[in-house]
């Protein structure tokens, strides 16, 4: 009932697209009129983000970096003791040992690997085709955060595609693999890394003078004229958001794949 | 746009919508969300945000998928209602 009361009240809305709205008639005309001439930054959306509305962007990165640490507040168990149930895999004849209550090959034997409790055997077509795809799937994530300034993109779509590519690293490979790449402090420093490069980017213009996350202030130490210095401070506020966002991609994979433990997965 | 092709995507929306409530096994419901996700990101990319759609497929169709898949596979894989 409250959603048909709901529905009933969105009939007075200005219909979609109304030139006629407050929204088409004062907001939308000095955005798409001012953005080129103040910013010479194409893409609108980008600019409306990262510099006009620069301060919720801010918060919303700092809502994500929350929900990273969150997950390893929830979910991280960090007892040493070793699982009760392992498996080793004996090289060179192919055995598989399964070793219940503690006891387990001596550590530096280079016959045994450790594998995971559902472990399928060596699958050479998603091995290869992952192998195939993370080094262009990283390159084309480069590509959407530098180019978010005259394509659909920026930092937080780059920074996504970025953690789906070392996901897809860890999903192919052994979990255990992935954390020799990117550790846990490794991702979480790269978290607070992102946070502190946008703070960081408005503090930088708070120095000269300026307001907070107000670029134009940039434009003293990058040397260049008003315009640019706040197009080359939305790239800067765009790089620290990739960061942040690809860290904590990173993180909720680690956390929800191996319960917390980090050891096996998925 | 073809109000025909927008009908379907509306209709499909709605039924992988009601259909990822109603499926007894977890992982067909995580698929289903997935499936959901890309509809709406084609639905934005018809009504012309193309940013939101960029973002939609890449969290929606990729991050979140996998993230579901890894939890059902950490718990039950059938629903326990």
């Amino acid at each position: 009932m409250f959603g048909g009361l709901l529905i009933y009240f969105t009939q007075d809305f200005p219909s979609w697209g109304d030139p006629q709205a407050p929204a088409s008639m004062h907001v939308s005309p000095r955005y798409i009129e001012k953005t080129m001439e103040e910013t010479s930054v194409p893409n609108i959306v980008t600019a409306v983000l990262a510099d006009y509305r620069g301060y919720d962007t801010m918060f919303e990165t700092i809502v994500i970096f929350t929900a990273g640490i969150a997950s390893i507040l929830l979910l991280r168990v960090l007892k040493r003791t070793k699982s009760e149930r392992q498996m080793y895999r004996h090289v060179p004849t192919g055995l598989t040992l399964r070793i219940e209550k503690g006891f387990g090959p001596p550590p530096d034997s280079k016959d045994f690997e450790r594998i995971d409790l559902m472990w399928v055997p060596y699958d050479l077509i998603v091995k290869t085709g992952s192998r195939l795809i993370v080094p262009f799937s990283q390159l084309f994530a480069l590509y959407v955060i530098a180019h978010g300034h005259h394509s659909p993109g920026g930092g937080f779509q780059g920074g996504v595609i970025l953690g789906a590519s070392i996901i897809l690293f860890a999903i192919s490979n052994n979990l255990r693999s992935s954390f020799t790449l990117i550790s846990e402090k490794l991702a979480v420093l790269l978290c607070g890394l992102g946070v502190i490069l946008y703070a960081g980017t408005g503090a930088l213009c708070m120095f000269f003078g300026s307001n907070f996350l107000d670029y134009g202030a940039l434009s003293q130490i990058l040397g260049v004229d008003l315009v640019t210095a706040r197009s080359h401070g939305i790239l800067m506020v765009e790089i620290g958001v990739g960061i942040c966002v690809m860290a904590v991609m990173v993180l909720l994979y680690y956390n929800l794949a191996s319960a917390g433990r980090h050891d096996e997965g998925l | 746009m073809i109000w025909e092709i927008e009908l379907v995507v509306l209709l499909i929306v709605l039924i992988c919508g009601i259909g990822a409530i109603m499926v007894k096994d977890l992982l067909g419901a995580a698929i289903l969300f997935g499936a959901y996700s890309f509809m709406m990101c084609l639905l934005w990319a018809i009504m012309g945000a193309v940013d939101v759609a960029f973002t939609e497929a890449s969290v929606g169709a990729g991050i979140s998928t996998v993230l579901f898949v890894a939890a059902v596979f950490r718990t039950s894989r059938r629903t326990k209602d």
